[in-house]
């Protein structure tokens, strides 16, 4: 049925995660201030958000598992940057950075996570579970892997529709190795379906790492046998990220199949907020957070290349930190849903 | 304006824990995402990080202090451009008045003092149009040529409709139901799958999500437990869990329960695990007239749908109407035969074997009155209830096993809405509690047939 695949273009550009990694992008002509900026901005507000809700889930306004993007703001914000309208977006359960980058009201997704009638879902969903047909974000999954078959039947749908969109499906390295997984790979490199897996490699599923779980450690090489190129991303270096998203996109878009980007990534936090995260050193925590930060790295780009100065990135600041405690107070003071919501949207018309 | 620090909860059943160390002293400038102290609970020692940023002002807490409760405030910042001094001496004030220390304490709990408030009642089901009489020409057909009519016929009205599955394609469907649906629709929209049935499951279901209309077949139903967490955690809960906002217009259909001589994996009835969840429309056609009208009304109908065909019901011929625009109504059950003295309920293959249960009991003078349940969620309880009210007697008749089944759910519900007419205790018949055997005597042994049936009836009219 399928035309013999094509031999896999796997290749890796892993950085060091260490300081002395040349920055790039420092004097990467692919990128221009403005854009800089707006990266800037995009990771600061989901930096902030994340940390307001991790401050609300202790006040216990926020309930249950809430799951933070702290440190991983590169790779969501990069890849937001290649897509065009009505391209599909889908991801795992750590989705409030996805739903910032998709253009959501921060509002809206902050009440959702204090379960307020406001909220994306009602209040129905939480953390785990919001929606928004509008900016095409298709979840926000609970379930490990899930989303990996749900997302290929979103390019399914781009594909038969014939249009030119194309569904970034974003999971973590802790799915990586899912039945679901595979089977979802092969039916996209069969039927050449547009999806790019975005696979966020920040080193630990919960709390056993990508050695301790994995046999093959290169997760970008996971597809070679369905023939599906990959690539290692340096997934702190915003820039790295949008270099490699549009190149991805591009085959996506053009008709040529899936693609897979292993994001070399980082979460500071826990894997969710009840996590102490013993697993790990605080070293190894604080040498990301110090030198590796995707927020520092891009500020110092702006700074060194005077593209901007500390005034205007303070003012930038100062204006997510409103949006920012706008949301929170939005969200604390949204009602809670009607108890009547407790029997709407089971099924569709009944 | 100086700013509190609360002691947070760090899991969803933390109510008090141990400052363990500070790690800023007064006078110290914070930064958002700083750790400023550790806390120790009973499960863990946890870093607490910074949120607002300023000045160590006062520390309220000292290391080593237990049972701090969540929300006491621990820590006094004096914000930009105030004073270290000032924003200490305003700290009790500042801390009592805080309104987001007092939020979680005035809300939630004002409402857990009261009587734990009662859900609504559910909605009360708007019962589904009754089935119209169909007294126009009808054609003899198998109920492998219904299903196949009735794919072809919305494949036609709707191009967004496409069929996926295993051998559904060139081989012409596996039991032969998706035959000729290749030539006339092409390879777009009808699509051979891989052995894959999770993934294709869950590849249907975004499909769907991405606005078209998957028929999704299982080469049986056994399979798809494969697929069961695409199945209800995808396609049945997103509806709920996007309030609304997310579609899956999905049918997944294929035979269920025993076929012949399959032994244990490939003969189960599946009939109550889906009846079970709420977000699925499941349904259990017997007559080629059931498969073709309510597969029409699966493929229309908005939600997910379970479509529970039989493989030997597949060669069974039947009366369908010739009328293009015939659609059965979901949530409807039929009479297929009236009677006075016990109600037979069934559905799938049951129906025949208790319509020559009927048989046989009208020749030993029992009256009985045979509904075909048809669709299992939404249930028909009115159908049934109604026909108790005039038979007083109620017979179950499924093949799957009885423990938490279809059986054990009308008898519950006729307890609950028919318990002054019963004049005997309602009866189930059933798959018998085993895995399903290989042998040809055992097989029979463990399902229900016509006499087992008869006996049932006899029992509950105490004849």
């Amino acid at each position: 049925m399928a035309k013999p695949a094509t031999k896999p273009k796997v290749e890796s550009s892993p950085a060091k995660p260490t300081a002395s990694t040349k920055p790039p992008g420092a004097g990467d002509n692919s990128v221009t201030a403005d854009q800089l900026k707006s990266f800037y901005r995009d990771m600061l507000l989901i930096r902030r958000f994340e940390e307001r809700a991790g401050q609300l889930y202790g006040m216990g306004l926020i309930g249950g598992f809430c799951h933070l993007y702290i440190g991983q703001e590169a790779v969501v914000v990069g890849m937001q940057s290649t897509v065009i309208d009505k391209d599909a977006i889908i991801t795992s359960y750590r989705d409030h950075g996805h739903m910032l980058a998709c253009g959501m009201d921060p509002k809206g997704v902050m009440a959702e996570l204090t379960g307020r009638a406001s909220g994306y879902s009602k209040g129905k969903g939480g953390s785990m579970h919001m929606f928004s047909r509008e900016k095409s974000f298709y979840g926000g999954h609970g379930i490990v892997g899930a989303q990996v078959p749900i997302g290929t039947g979103l390019a399914f749908a781009h594909k038969y529709n014939g249009n030119k969109n194309v569904s970034l499906t974003y999971f973590g390295d802790g799915s990586a190795n899912q039945g679901q997984v595979y089977e979802a790979m092969n039916m996209a490199a069969l039927w050449k379906l547009p999806v790019v897996y975005i696979i966020e490699n920040n080193r630990y599923g919960m709390g056993t790492s990508v050695e301790r779980a994995s046999a093959t450690t290169e997760l970008y090489r996971h597809g070679e046998s369905f023939g599906i190129p990959g690539e290692r991303v340096d997934g702190m270096d915003v820039v790295a990220v949008k270099a490699a998203g549009e190149k991805a996109v591009e085959h996506a878009r053009n008709g040529e199949g899936p693609y897979i980007l292993e994001m070399q990534t980082y979460r500071y936090r826990g894997h969710s907020m009840s996590d102490p995260a013993k697993y790990r050193t605080k070293e190894e925590v604080d040498k990301y957070r110090n030198e590796r930060d995707p927020i520092d790295h891009v500020r110092k780009i702006l700074l060194d290349g005077k593209m901007t100065d500390e005034a205007a990135l303070k003012a930038v600041d100062a204006n997510i930190r409103k949006i920012v405690n706008d949301a929170a107070e939005f969200a604390q003071h949204s009602p809670e849903p009607d108890p009547s919501e407790l029997w709407t949207d089971v099924l569709v018309g009944a | 304006m100086s700013i509190p620090v609360l002691m947070p909860a760090l899991s969803p059943t933390m109510t008090e824990g141990k400052l363990a160390k500070w790690h800023v002293k007064v006078g110290d400038a914070v930064k958002s995402g700083q750790v400023i102290c550790e806390i120790e609970t009973d499960k863990a020692t946890m870093e607490v990080e910074a949120v607002d940023e300023g000045t160590v002002a006062r520390i309220l807490i000292e290391e080593g202090v237990e049972g701090v409760k969540v929300n006491t405030p621990i820590l006094i910042l004096a914000a930009e451009g105030e004073s270290v001094a000032d924003a200490a001496k305003a700290a009790p004030a500042a801390a009592a008045a805080a309104p987001t220390a007092e939020a979680p304490k005035t809300e939630a709990p004002a409402a857990a003092k009261t009587a734990a408030p009662a859900a609504p009642a559910a909605p009360v089901a708007v019962a589904p149009a009754a089935e119209p009489e169909w007294n126009g020409k009808t054609v003899h057909m198998t109920v492998r040529e219904a299903l196949r009519d009735a794919m072809a016929e919305e494949m036609r009205r709707d191009d967004k409709i496409f069929l996926m599955g295993e051998e559904v394609a060139q081989y012409q469907g596996a039991y032969k139901v998706s035959q000729g649906l290749l030539e006339e629709f092409g390879a777009k929209r009808v699509i051979d799958t891989p052995i894959t049935e999770h993934g294709f499951a869950g590849l249907g279901v975004g499909a769907a999500f991405g606005g078209l209309k998957p028929i999704v077949e299982f080469m049986t139903f056994n399979f798809a437990m494969q697929a069961m967490d695409q199945i209800i955690n995808s396609a049945a809960k997103t509806h709920y869990m996007s309030g609304g906002q997310m579609t899956s217009p999905i049918v997944f259909r294929g035979p269920n329960g025993a076929a012949a001589r399959v032994g244990a994996q490939h003969s189960q009835c599946y009939a109550s695990w889906y009846a079970h969840v709420p977000g699925l429309r499941v349904l259990a056609p017997w007559s080629a007239a059931d498969a073709k009208g309510l597969l029409k009304a699966a493929i229309r109908d908005p939600n997910p749908v379970i479509f529970l065909e039989n493989e030997i019901l597949y060669g069974q011929s039947f009366d369908v109407p010739e009328d293009p625009d015939f659609v059965l109504p979901i949530g409807r059950a039929k009479i297929e035969r009236p009677g006075k003295d016990v109600t037979i309920t069934a559905f799938s293959i049951m129906v025949g074997k208790a319509l020559a249960a009927a048989d046989e009991l009208a020749k030993q003078g029992i009256d009985a009155e045979v509904i075909n349940l048809r669709s299992l969620r939404p249930f028909d309880t009115e159908t049934v209830v109604k026909s108790v009210k005039k038979t007083n007697r109620l017979v179950s008749v499924e093949e799957g096993w009885a423990f938490a089944g279809i059986g054990a759910e009308l008898a519950a519900q006729m307890m609950e809405q028919a318990f002054d007419w019963l004049d005997a205790p309602v009866k189930r018949v059933h798959g018998l509690d085993v895995p399903l055997p290989y042998a040809a005597n055992l097989e029979k042994l463990a399902l229900p047939q016509p006499e087992n049936i008869v006996e049932a009836a006899r029992e509950v009219c105490n004849r």
